[in-house]
């Protein structure tokens, strides 16, 4: 049975099943040291298409298609679309869901898109309210800096402490049988806004949300850190992981070397101009569902814990001065 | 500002601190370098395109304006080739304090906006981010005309 663990965790039993998984990237995140791990390097950002927008469509529905044609199955065998994505109206997901035509649940999350998906997909199945659902999410560099900042073409100087949005979509299949590593448990977080304003150090914003979830999951799931093989942040890049370290230093708990982060992990950034690391609903989508998924089912890691992390700011509430809140969500995946 | 959760063992003061403390300083002494480099190697092929128009038939006088205009078509060039940004990374203010800077601002606007259309894209938005130089900079030049026409 599944049942509410704590103030803000879910436990699912029986487990649904991440059946098949599927990511796509850019150029730049094929030449990182992940690249093996995708299933599709697209070897420019426009993909023959007539905008970024059109292109991160074309990339997250790639995605969704081929995390269906890895098990066979058909667009009909899903029985909802879970999706969300960065740009305005979530535009990316609700055009991709017109075009798969499988009902859909449109999800805004930012950057913690993946989890969001993964956790709700997970609580329908394990609910008995579905068989299969299809989670997926996207993002690209162009469309989101022309969203968030400046024009694609627009020169100036990155601070140091800026990250750079990943392009790339990533799909997952959860079914209530099937076989792939499970969905044990979610902690869903709360919104945590300490009042930063720096739009470029979004890693510094989302901190205190990924720490305010880590400390809830361990607690309502009277677990340590070292319950996991890895435990793995969104995109908090360099300046926000350390943070994390710190504040869950100051509430008891350490984190050991099976903590990393996306952002930390899709780049080469000796090689790779990407300042503080990737961000971008596709960070954790395409780490998880394309390098993280393979090595849990080569038996490589058991038990992982990833917490997607999302800042849920817009360029209206911060030209209006307001600070940026950040949320994120926990899923267990465990083989 | 939203109550700071009971679990986090902080304070939003607290937690200022700790970002003020890991957050980078920027490199200015670097940025300060690349801005004096680059500014002032743009600076000189200006000079150079300028006497050249000198050496054209121009008049010292009149051969700024063909100057800026080559500048400005070489800035927006670059931009339409997808480089200017990539060596304003390094440039910084060195390439956005000259013409180029303003002329990669509203071409990168305007190459943006196209797939919106000529009038409410490239027309509408070409001047998102010039029109505030535009707007303070006929303002400070109303300003400076004014005090000299008084003295």
């Amino acid at each position: 049975m599944s049942q509410k663990a704590g103030r803000q965790s879910v436990l699912l039993d029986p487990s649904p099943y991440l059946t098949s998984a599927a990511a796509v990237v850019g150029p730049m995140e094929g030449k990182g040291p992940l690249g093996e791990d995708f299933d599709l390097v697209y070897p420019d950002l426009r993909i023959k298409e007539k905008s970024f927008e059109a292109a991160e469509r074309k990339m997250l529905q790639e995605a969704c298609l081929l995390a269906l044609k890895k098990q066979d199955l058909r667009l009909g065998d899903i029985d909802y679309f879970l999706a969300g994505d960065l740009l305005n109206q979530i535009t990316v997901s609700g055009y991709s869901a017109a075009a798969l035509g499988i009902p859909f649940f449109g999800l805004y999350g930012a950057c913690s898109t993946l989890t969001l998906a993964l956790s709700w997909g997970a609580m329908l199945v394990a609910g008995g309210f579905a068989q299969k659902v299809l989670a997926a999410t996207s993002s690209h560099n162009c469309s989101a800096e022309r969203q968030y900042r400046y024009p694609t073409e627009y020169g100036f100087q990155r601070p140091r402490q800026a990250q750079w949005t990943v392009t790339g979509a990533a799909a997952a299949v959860i079914g209530a049988a099937g076989e792939g590593p499970r969905i044990t448990a979610a902690t869903i977080g709360k919104v945590v806004d300490m009042g930063e304003k720096d739009a470029y150090g979004l890693g510094a914003a989302m901190a205190p949300a990924a720490a305010s979830t880590l400390i809830r999951h361990f607690e309502d799931l009277q677990r340590r850190p070292d319950y996991y093989d890895l435990i793995v942040t969104g995109d908090l890049g360099q300046i926000g992981a350390a943070l994390l370290r710190k504040l869950l230093a100051r509430s008891g708990y350490c984190l050991e070397d099976n903590y990393n982060d996306c952002g930390l992990m899709i780049y080469n950034p000796e090689l790779q101009d990407v300042g503080a690391g990737g961000s971008g609903c596709a960070c954790s989508g395409v780490v998880v569902l394309g390098h993280l998924y393979r090595r849990m089912k080569e038996g490589e890691l058991k038990r992982i814990l990833v917490v997607s992390t999302g800042a849920l700011h817009s360029p209206t509430t911060l030209g209006q001065g307001e600070s940026i809140p950040g949320v994120a969500h926990a899923v267990a995946l465990e083989i | 500002m939203a109550a700071v959760p009971e679990e986090l063992n902080i304070t939003p003061e607290e937690y200022r601190e700790l970002v003020k403390k890991e957050r980078p300083a920027p490199p200015l002494w670097r940025n300060a370098l690349c801005a004096f480099a680059s500014g002032g190697a743009i600076s000189l092929l200006g000079q150079a395109i300028q006497n050249g128009f000198i050496a054209l038939g121009f008049k010292p006088e009149d051969a700024s304006n063909p100057t800026v205009a080559v500048v400005i078509l070489l800035a927006s060039l670059l931009t339409g080739l997808g480089l200017f940004d990539r060596l304003a990374r390094f440039a910084g203010a060195g390439m956005a304090v000259p013409v180029t800077g303003f002329a990669n601002s509203v071409t990168s606007a305007a190459l943006e906006f196209k797939k919106e259309g000529l009038v409410l894209g490239v027309g509408a938005k070409m001047f998102s981010l010039a029109g505030t130089v535009i707007l303070f900079g006929v303002i400070t030049a109303f300003v400076a005309g004014l005090i000299s026409a008084i003295f």
